[in-house]
């Protein structure tokens, strides 16, 4: 094996910290980790795609900060690989890449309407909420009465939350400005959350529904009828305890009185979207709802409507990639390409096992991979490909803007300190521009 | 509000959990695992990775369950918030009613 081992790590997510600090902590290896994010900040979806108001879950951002410290280990921010640096060119330079760019992009229905103006995915909105870069200001508008959320997931239950959160509770989060306006003034009264199967087999955790279900902004409306189950539905149950929490929190819902507030979030269930309507924009959805043997065509108004049918994966610069499961092909970790295994070229995450679990599941796919690179480099002593040196310096970046970890960091002061200016804790920056400029104001300082 | 590890672990520390949660806030006890409320991020990985539902959010705490929302907690007396289970090692010792519980299989 090289030594010192050089790895580079596509995308500072969860996935890609987890690797870096694999690598990292086990001192045999000797291992340098450049860990390559194509925005300006770190942390992937922890600071793009964790809802606003979950800031306790954001807090891993801190444990993913001391990964990101170690002295073995470097930030290289602002660097797409795709664009700014070819894939080859990591792989000649390093010793390994590891691909754990995740999977960003919404899934579509891909059913007649799907492009009039009024329905987004909801992966845009969750981007365009959180103050990510590529989400144009005035995206979203929400002058609608009506809403449908397509999809029963946790994200599902995200976006429907942020469409009733009042201007104090958007205020205690660190949403852009611009955001919280337009979430204050939003004129929608009604949401319908709608899955297309029944209830037994929603994604969402119970945990989710009851911090839904405690929102003191809107009703949360649940037909009695829909939790009438099927064989099938019943040995769902039977076989998973969550989906029993789930049950049990949607027939203690159904039971309850309406609050009889200005706003309500309404589910409907076994309804499969069947078409858009609506001439210059959506006016409606059109659902197949299943009564067993036979189906109804029921038509549900709106005017926004976001489908929220979990996110895929996309294909970066010339990886292999799967479209049909938008993943990498891969065996444990291993990057399997046209011709076999890739030498030296390794996925985690998202884009390796497909958009599953949570944070933490994260941990054991990030050491399935570690395993299975330390293996090989073991195995096959490498001889290094390219001269000693820098690879960020040998990669042409040196002249390019990139956002180092004191450069992370100046953003972060400069987030706090916009945040304290509106007497709020802090207040994201959404424009890349602000982003740069904030980051070399701290290599000015430091010069 | 915190994941909370209930009976159903004593005696059985799978430890599956441990290796999922991203803030490392499960510490091992002599007989169960023990989650760190103050710790906990509300992630809900561990609750999926027990395979005998051991873990629960404290909203989904039952009647009989509910004592060990605090027992998780009051676990926690003495030591403080070491911020880290791995760095602060087991520390070899129980809850009380954890410890007075009777050992399956024996008399």
């Amino acid at each position: 094996m090289v030594n010192p081992l050089s790895v580079a790590v596509v995308g500072s997510g969860p996935s890609g910290a987890y690797c870096a600090r694999l690598l990292s902590e086990d001192g045999s290896l000797d291992a340098r980790v450049d860990v390559y994010e194509r925005l300006p900040a770190p942390y992937g979806l922890v600071r793009y795609g964790v809802a606003p108001d979950h800031q306790k879950i954001k807090s891993i951002t801190a444990s993913l900060a001391e990964i990101l410290e170690h002295p073995r280990v470097r930030f290289v921010g602002n660097v797409a690989v795709g664009s700014d640096v070819s894939l080859d060119g990591l792989r000649r330079h390093y010793d390994a890449v590891i691909l754990a760019c995740g999977a960003s992009v919404g899934r579509r229905l891909g059913i007649t309407g799907e492009d009039l103006p009024g329905v987004f995915s909801a992966t845009d909105f969750v981007a365009w909420y959180s103050g990510h870069p590529d989400a144009a200001v005035d995206w979203f508008s929400l002058t609608a009465e009506q809403a449908v959320v397509i999809g029963v997931g946790n994200v599902a239950l995200d976006v429907a939350r942020m469409l009733v959160r009042t201007a104090d509770e958007l205020r205690r989060t660190d949403v852009p400005e611009h955001v919280v306006e337009v979430l204050a003034a939003t004129s929608i009264r009604e949401i319908t959350i709608v899955g297309r199967r029944g209830p037994a087999f929603a994604k969402f955790t119970s945990k989710e529904l009851a911090e839904l279900g405690a929102l003191e902004s809107a009703d949360v409306v649940v037909d009695p009828a829909d939790l009438i189950l099927d064989e099938e539905q019943e040995a769902v149950l039977a076989a998973n305890p969550a989906a029993r929490r789930v049950l049990a929190k949607l027939r203690a819902m159904a039971d309850r009185e309406p609050l009889g507030g200005a706003r309500s979030i309404r589910f409907a269930f076994a309804c499969r979207p069947a078409e858009f309507l609506g001439t210059t924009a959506v006016e409606a959805v059109r659902f197949e709802r299943s009564l067993g043997r036979s189906s109804e065509l029921v038509d549900v108004p709106a005017q926004f409507v976001l489908r929220s049918i979990g996110y895929r994966g996309s294909r970066l610069a010339d990886m292999p990639f799967d479209e049909r499961t938008g993943t990498v092909p891969n065996d444990v970790g291993r990057v399997i390409g046209p011709d076999g295994p890739v030498p030296g070229l390794y996925a985690a995450g998202w884009i390796k096992r497909g958009p599953t679990g949570v944070i933490g599941t994260n941990r054991p796919d990030a050491s399935e991979t570690v395993r299975a690179l330390v293996d090989d480099m073991r195995a096959a002593p490498l001889k290094r490909a390219a001269a000693p040196g820098d690879p960020v310096d040998l990669l042409g970046l040196g002249g390019k803007a990139v956002v180092d970890w004191a450069g992370w960091r100046a953003i972060d002061r400069a987030e706090r300190e916009y945040g304290e200016r509106l007497g709020r804790h802090r207040v994201k920056l959404h424009d890349r521009t602000r982003l740069l400029d904030a980051a070399s104001a701290a290599a000015a300082s430091e010069d | 509000m915190t994941y909370v590890v209930t009976q159903a672990c004593v005696d059985v520390k799978d430890r599956s959990c441990v290796d999922q949660c991203p803030v490392d806030c499960i510490y091992e006890g002599e007989r169960m695992m023990y989650i760190h409320p103050d710790e906990c991020v509300d992630c809900g990985a561990c609750e999926a990775a027990c395979p005998v539902s051991a873990i629960f959010y404290s909203y989904d705490l039952t009647p009989e369950s509910e004592p060990f929302l605090e027992i998780n907690a009051q676990f926690f007396a003495g030591i403080g918030s070491p911020a880290g289970a791995s760095k602060l090692g087991r520390p070899g010792r129980d809850h009380k009613f954890v410890a007075s519980l009777p050992h399956a299989g024996r008399p």
